[in-house]
């Protein structure tokens, strides 16, 4: 599902600030797999997601994301894989606030197709009810609980059914009992339908709730 | 919910402006108030300008052919090595008739720029009525021609436009000076000796006051008679159809036929320079309010992008492509430009109306004619919908152009 060989990231690189985040990580993820991501602040966990994710490029090394190398892939075809293959849910939920719960999850099958159909909206409705909102769906994102726009930013993550679904310090920002409703929506989707999940956490709880944690420590990877 | 026949751009352009409405209201109002100047002094220019062309081109011809002028030749003596030393002095020139005006006339007719080709017998008379003289001009004219060039049938206060062999028509001013009315036997002299007594069947009103004193019209072989050409006329008055390509059509004319042919352009330079000037005027103030309209809509943009910066990373985040993204801001930027300018358009097509009632002459006539010509108002459209995309597109680059992380990371 996810290769990582030798991968390095470096900011600024050839210049006098240069400064390497990653250093030569080697990294597999199989399908299914539900991974925490623990690891000090500044240690290169959101580096390393960005770069698997495709949002970033690594300085050196090589990246396979669904059987497919994407080092030196095109920006387009990287957006393409990006959409179809990847979701993701940030610590700050994200959502667009000028739409509704149900518009925000069918943005990602809107943006894909280019019209909007029949079919996208039936997508988002079940997406929406299975994260337990679909009394809420006609409201605007910003009309919504931090616990509730989090759990439609999952569900507009799921849009697409990605193979692989990064989560950065999702429940970072929520209480006990929102954030175990997350993990637990998160953990849902990983069982049914096999999404291979990477989940960057602080809370050592919830990390030991995953099939096994990645520890990053100065830009160094241990499993 | 999202219309099935609006694209994903438009959707989520909509969207934005409708979020952010006050600022969309505000630049929107920028917009209209732009093209509403715009329009209400194009229409405005183009009116007055087509009333001022109307009265100044409705006495007179668009282009005039004249037969050349006479020219002293010197005598030269033998071919001995002497030297003349010869003052040459400019000569009389005399009352001459365009040669083969007829066939000249027929060539110009052929013209597709030409509307009218009138023949013109014209010259200087004196007019008598009992002990009193008064020096005029004698226009001789063909009336079903000469009324296509200068329409007497509107200009005519009393009697009657008919001309007839023994019949004149007379200005206002000179029938005011010597006490004359319609029915009323005038005696025209001229100096080739021509006598005529002519009854007067309308008196006229062309607006100048040294023509309604001076001109008299009569029939083309009255006038022949009483100046001495048989035949002949002194001048082609000529209409086309674009009177600011008359001097154009002028300059073909004299290559055409060999004889001079001058167009109002040229014999009225003064009055369309300053016709020109304020065109030009007119098109820089344009030109400017136009750019204060894109650098609104570009500096509103800007501001967007600065304040959806996030939500793009996310939007690219999720798979949606750079193009996709410009697309967005170019279509608010088109949008905003179209709903300002549709506005606009109403504003000054509200104004002309308004200023149409108010500005009148002192004898209530309006002051010039309301013109509401849609082309206008479309090319307005076309215009503000160009610039608001062209203002757009940097704003639009840049937000394409938004790293991702640095834009999700805030």
């Amino acid at each position: 599902m996810v290769s990582l060989r030798g991968v390095f990231k470096a900011y600024n690189a050839g210049t006098p600030i240069e400064t390497e985040v990653l250093h030569g990580i080697d990294l597999t993820l199989l399908r299914g797999d539900f991974c925490a991501v623990m690891g000090p602040s500044g240690s290169g966990k959101s580096t390393l997601l960005n770069i698997i994710g495709l949002l970033d490029r690594p300085t050196a090394g090589s990246v396979a994301v669904c059987g497919e190398q994407t080092t030196r892939l095109e920006d387009r075809a990287l957006t393409r894989l990006r959409g179809h293959s990847i979701g993701f849910v940030f610590q700050y939920h994200h959502l667009i606030t000028a739409f509704s719960a149900l518009e925000n999850v069918m943005m990602p099958m809107l943006g894909a197709a280019g019209f909007a159909n029949e079919a996208m909206r039936a997508r988002a409705a079940e997406l929406i009810d299975s994260v337990g909102l679909r009394e809420r769906q006609h409201n605007l994102a910003g009309n919504l609980s931090g616990g509730q726009q989090q759990r439609v930013a999952i569900a507009r993550a799921l849009a697409m059914n990605p193979a692989l679904l990064l989560a950065d310090e999702p429940t970072g920002n929520l209480d006990t009992h929102s954030a175990d409703e997350v993990f637990a929506l998160i953990r849902r989707f990983n069982q049914e339908h096999g999404t291979t999940v990477l989940f960057v956490t602080h809370n050592p709880a919830l990390a030991a709730r995953c099939d096994k944690t990645i520890q990053v420590i100065d830009g160094r990877v241990s499993a | 919910m999202f219309e099935p026949w609006l694209p994903f751009e438009w959707i989520v352009a909509l969207r934005f402006l409708r979020e952010g409405r006050l600022q969309t209201v505000f630049i929107m109002a920028g917009v209209a108030i732009g093209v509403g100047v715009i329009v209400f002094m194009s229409a405005l220019l183009a009116g007055l300008q087509t009333n001022f062309i109307r009265r100044v081109l409705s006495a007179q011809a668009h282009i005039q052919l004249l037969p050349p002028k006479e020219v002293s030749r010197a005598l030269r003596g033998g071919s001995g090595p002497e030297l003349e030393a010869a003052t040459v002095q400019p000569p009389l020139q005399r009352l001459k008739s365009i040669d083969q005006w007829q066939s000249v006339a027929e060539q110009i007719r052929a013209m597709s720029e030409v509307i009218v080709a009138s023949p013109v017998a014209g010259g200087s008379a004196l007019v008598l009525r009992g002990s009193t003289s008064r020096s005029i001009s004698i226009i001789g004219i063909q009336p079903d021609l000469y009324f296509r060039i200068v329409n007497l049938d509107e200009k005519i206060v009393r009697g009657t436009t008919r001309l007839t062999g023994s019949d004149i028509l007379i200005g206002i001013e000179l029938a005011s000076d010597l006490g004359l009315d319609v029915g009323d036997k005038l005696r025209v002299t001229t100096a080739h000796g021509g006598a005529s007594a002519l009854t007067i069947t309308g008196i006229f009103d062309l607006g100048n006051k040294g023509v309604n004193t001076r001109s008299v019209f009569m029939a083309l072989h009255t006038a022949q008679s009483l100046l001495g050409l048989p035949g002949g006329v002194t001048s082609l008055d000529v209409t086309v159809r674009d009177v600011y390509a008359a001097e154009g059509v002028a300059q073909r004319i004299t290559a055409a036929t060999g004889i001079e042919a001058e167009s109002w352009i040229k014999t009225s330079a003064q009055f369309f320079a300053a016709i020109s000037a304020q065109t030009t005027a007119n098109t820089a103030i344009r030109f400017f309010v136009g750019l204060s309209v894109a650098f609104g809509i570009a500096s509103v943009l800007v501001v967007v992008v600065v304040q959806k910066s996030r939500e793009i990373g996310i939007l690219r985040a999720m798979g949606i492509s750079q193009g996709q993204i410009l697309r967005v801001f170019l279509v608010q930027g088109g949008l905003l430009a179209l709903g300002g300018a549709t506005v606009g358009c109403a504003i000054g097509a509200g104004a002309l109306v308004m200023w149409h009632s108010y500005a009148r002459n002192a004898d209530g006539t309006p002051l010039f004619p309301l013109v509401l010509d849609v082309k206008l108002f479309a090319v307005a459209l076309m215009l503000a919908v160009l610039t608001g995309l062209l203002a757009a597109f940097a704003p639009a680059l840049r937000a394409a152009r938004l790293d991702p992380v640095v834009a999700i990371r805030g």
